[in-house]
């Protein structure tokens, strides 16, 4: 196989002690002063002088002869060198992420090595046991990305089946559901389980040659003497809670790519660190990511009350005025109903629990007629990116870019981001491609963006959300004069308000929430909800939700805020326990965690990083 | 030596399960699965053996469909020489597991056959047993420590019974079951799971083994245990016998 081995100028050991150095060098000159554009913009916005950039020149490597290290020819002839007990593997297309934007990213690099006659090694690593094991989402899937990415997919047997049928849409106050013109048209689109698409998506991109490895997590990113992103490190397995290796400690593997995408998610971890350490939405004058927690459930349901295509949407109760969700209600196949409460991370009131919330909407009459003689399949819950357009950063970076909802691409009043996440990750390959086989720059994977219908897309969609900042009626006013009239035409862009950790009041200003204990019918406790998510993690291993400061917790968090974390986690990680003096201690129980990302965004101070655990931990989804 | 070493596809432990409509089993559709734990055990102790130089080859087997394949594959990827299939679309029970696991000892004559003491979904703690004695060889199960002495070709092994710990000494080829305590299991590291790819995998059926897989076993029905029923508060002592009399009628 006529393989693209390239050597990398300098030995291996290079790069381990500039890993540990890289804080030390300063930045490329490349993060230069933003160009300043006024927020009210009359002509299509944010775009930077990106042509000097020198990230072409990187590419031409020299290649020399093998270093000194040992290096030993692995499967089809791939360079895996170790030095000092750790491995290192390199690849041409290295992906952290398979989701739909990975895949999707994947699977456009293979089929346009196929055509060009090139050959591009691609790899996908994955910290779900599964791939789609971390994979929840609503959903309605709009296909128009996966016509792009394969036009004959309605000839093969995918599991997008049913069809949605019809679109309503329910204001609700707290015993009646009131029907209203549906700002939604779902027509052409289907009702599906993203993880089980994900899962098809996943067999496809193997067919095709991409080495997709799940139960592995990428724990640091990897810098070269440049500062230039050269791939990922594989988090090291069998470390005990105290730190030390247990009998079964396994080092992490060095990952590199001479492009690497991240395509994690919402709020990835190694993304948000390459968009802060590159200052990627300084560069375009973005504004920072908003945010919303969707907790989700599957039903399977009485037959006579299943309706499948059926797409409902809800606003209103149980959420107040000031706090902008709503929940869906999907019917799939086989009796099964997907049902979820989205709840935005910009609310106020800190006793504000958005678990208990879903709990309390299923006893709505309307949402419990339909769930009364049936059971709950599985559980799961992820935040999702409520930027938009206003919010995407610049996705390029030295040695890569980042695709998917780790940038930030979904289109919020359709609530859809997976067509545009697929795409995302088809223009990047195709860029990813040419920088690799024709030696063109990466930023036209951002050109091409700005080009192509996700951008149209997101911007005629920009002012929704935003105008939800004055308030539900003023929101809803706005969304439906643009739905009808304005459809985004206007000369300026509405701002984002403050960020969702900052908008948190204090607990003195706020009145605590009293929520009904759950019945185990319809409602049901955080443990048996969690159960239900098959979420496991090595219980002797470090916790993976790191305190930047162990103090703020009870010095900030539940003083001042109520311990917020406490119940804004679906999971309950996070609790507060009275110590030997009965004074209060916060407790994460990390094998609990969702990987929703909830305390990374929501927590007052920003002092939780949420980071990855081991891999093969976390949920194991396979009908959300 | 060679070492056989059986490992089964199951649900995973983490995964929450329930049982199909029609009561025929249990639906492992779209749910998550994994090697069985105590085969992880098993493999990680013949692996260790192998690291040690008692042994210089260890074969991994697994029965059923084809998603099999990826078991075997994360066994290779532990450290397992080759793997051997035997492809089947009926679920069978140890008897016959049994059966087949003979028949492959026949062909392939180890000196030691590694299995889990038990599979968590049915629990039955019995094919390590049946190979055992359809074999003729000596069996050591739920063994918690495995030490070979290669001269005298004897397995000394600490087993875990219900009165404490009970050490065997068997001569080999012998059948040894594990229990938890054996070891822990290593992590498959990615380095290995991509020469994994390349071991090979043996496809074989039970007409291949000339194995009679006629069962005498029907299972009926599967159900869910009954909900367990939730307590009561008694308010006094008078009041609590009078329930174990007139209610419970245990006094």
């Amino acid at each position: 196989m006529h393989r693209f081995l390239v050597k990398l100028s300098s030995s291996s050991n290079q790069f381990r002690s500039f890993k540990n150095h890289r804080l030390l060098l300063p930045l490329l000159p490349s993060s230069k002063p933003f160009t300043s554009s006024p927020s009210v913009s009359s002509s299509p916005p944010r775009h930077s002088n990106r042509s000097w950039y020198p990230y072409s020149v990187e590419l031409f490597r020299k290649i020399s002869p093998l270093s000194s290290n040992s290096r030993t020819l692995g499967v089809n002839g791939r360079g895996i060198s170790s030095e000092a007990g750790r491995e290192s593997i390199e690849y041409d297309v290295l992906i952290v992420g398979a989701g739909p934007a990975g895949l999707s990213a994947a699977m456009r690099l293979k089929q346009l090595s196929q055509e060009k006659n090139v050959d591009l090694s691609v790899c996908v690593v994955e910290k779900g046991a599964e791939v789609g094991g971390h994979i929840i989402s609503g959903n309605v899937f709009e296909p128009v990305a996966l016509d792009e990415l394969l036009p004959h997919w309605r000839q093969e047997h995918t599991p997008i089946k049913i069809p949605a049928s019809s679109d309503k849409f329910w204001f609700l106050t707290k015993d009646r559901a009131i029907s209203l013109p549906s700002p939604f048209d779902n027509k052409g689109n289907y009702v599906i389980s993203l993880s089980q698409l994900v899962r098809w998506l996943g067999g496809k991109a193997e067919e095709l040659g991409t080495e997709i490895y799940p139960g592995f997590s990428a724990s640091e990113v990897l810098y070269d003497a440049s500062d230039k992103v050269v791939g990922i490190a594989t988090k090291d397995m069998g470390i005990s809670k105290d730190g030390s290796k247990k009998e079964n400690f396994q080092p992490g593997v060095d990952i590199k790519g001479r492009v690497t995408l991240f395509a994690e998610g919402c709020r990835g971890s190694l993304s948000e660190r390459i968009i802060k350490k590159y200052k990627l939405r300084e560069e375009v004058n973005a504004q920072h990511q908003t945010y919303a927690l969707g907790i989700k459930e599957v039903w399977e349901i009485d037959e006579s009350k299943h309706n499948p295509g059926e797409v409902v949407h809800t606003l209103g109760w149980p959420l107040d005025r000031k706090t902008y969700g709503g929940s869906f209600l999907y019917h799939m196949n086989d009796r099964q109903v997907a049902l979820g409460l989205v709840v935005a991370l910009n609310y106020h009131n800190p006793f504000l629990n958005p678990y208990e919330e879903f709990q309390k909407l299923k006893h709505h009459p309307a949402i419990k007629r339909i769930l009364e003689g049936g059971t709950v399949l599985q559980y799961g819950a992820r935040t999702l990116n409520e930027g938009g357009f206003q919010s995407i950063p610049y996705p390029v970076f030295p040695g890569g870019a980042i695709i998917g909802c780790s940038a930030g691409f979904l289109n919020v009043p359709k609530i859809k981001g997976t067509h545009t996440a697929m795409k995302s990750g088809m223009l990047a390959a195709e860029a990813a491609f040419g920088v690799l086989h024709e030696g063109i720059n990466m930023n036209t994977y951002w050109d091409n963006l700005k080009d192509s219908w996700v951008w149209k897309e997101l911007y005629a969609a920009r002012n929704y959300r935003p105008a939800f900042e004055y308030g539900l009626l003023p929101g809803l006013a706005v969304s439906a004069m643009e739905h009808y009239i304005l459809k985004g035409k206007v000369p300026f862009t509405l701002k984002h308000g403050k960020a969702d950790h900052e908008a948190t009041n204090l607990a003195r200003k706020c009145t605590p929430i009293e929520y009904p204990k759950p019945d185990g019918v319809l409602s049901f406790d955080v443990p048996t909800s969690l159960y239900r998510s098959n979420t496991n993690h090595d219980h002797d291993q470090p916790s993976h939700l790191r305190l930047r400061d162990p103090k703020i917790p009870e010095k900030v968090n539940f003083p001042e805020y109520a311990a917020p974390e406490s119940r804004y986690c679906p999971a309950r990680v996070y609790e507060y326990v009275e110590d030997e003096e009965g004074k209060p201690k916060l407790q994460i129980n990390a094998q609990n965690c969702l990987h929703c990302k909830a305390c990374d965004i929501k927590d007052p101070k920003q002092n939780i990083e949420w980071t990855v655990p081991e891999g093969g931990g976390g949920p194991a989804y396979s009908l959300v | 030596m060679k070492i056989l070493v059986a490992v089964k596809r199951v649900v995973d432990y983490a995964v929450k399960i329930r049982v199909k409509p029609d009561k025929t089993g249990v639906d492992t559709q779209n749910v998550k699965m994994s090697m069985n734990p105590f085969c992880e055990i098993a493999l990680e102790e013949a692996l260790r053996i192998k690291e040690a130089g008692f042994a210089k080859e260890v074969v991994a087997v697994s029965i059923g469909p084809s998603q099999c394949v990826d078991t075997l594959r994360t066994g290779l990827a532990m450290g397992a020489d080759r793997g051997i299939h035997v492809e089947t679309n009926t679920s069978f029970l140890p008897l016959t597991i049994a059966k087949i696991l003979k028949s492959l000892a026949e062909v392939e004559n180890p000196g030691l056959i590694f299995l889990g003491k038990q599979a968590i979904d049915d629990d039955c703690n019995q094919t390590g047993q049946m190979v055992a004695a359809l074999l003729g060889w000596p069996q050591a199960t739920f063994a918690s420590k495995v030490v070979l002495d290669k001269d005298k070709h004897i397995a000394t092994v600490d087993r875990e019974v219900d009165g404490g710990l009970e050490t065997l000494c068997v001569d080999l080829p012998a059948v040894i079951t594990t229990d938890l305590r054996l070891n822990q299991p290593r992590y498959a590291s990615l380095p290995n799971i991509m020469k994994a790819k390349s071991k090979p995998i043996k496809k074989m059926t039970v007409q291949d083994l000339k194995v009679d897989v006629k069962s005498d076993i029907e299972i009926l029905e599967v159900t869910e245990p009954p909900k367990r029923k939730s307590g009561v508060m008694v308010s006094s002592v008078d009041e609590l016998i009078e329930k174990l009399r007139n209610e419970a009628h245990v006094v």
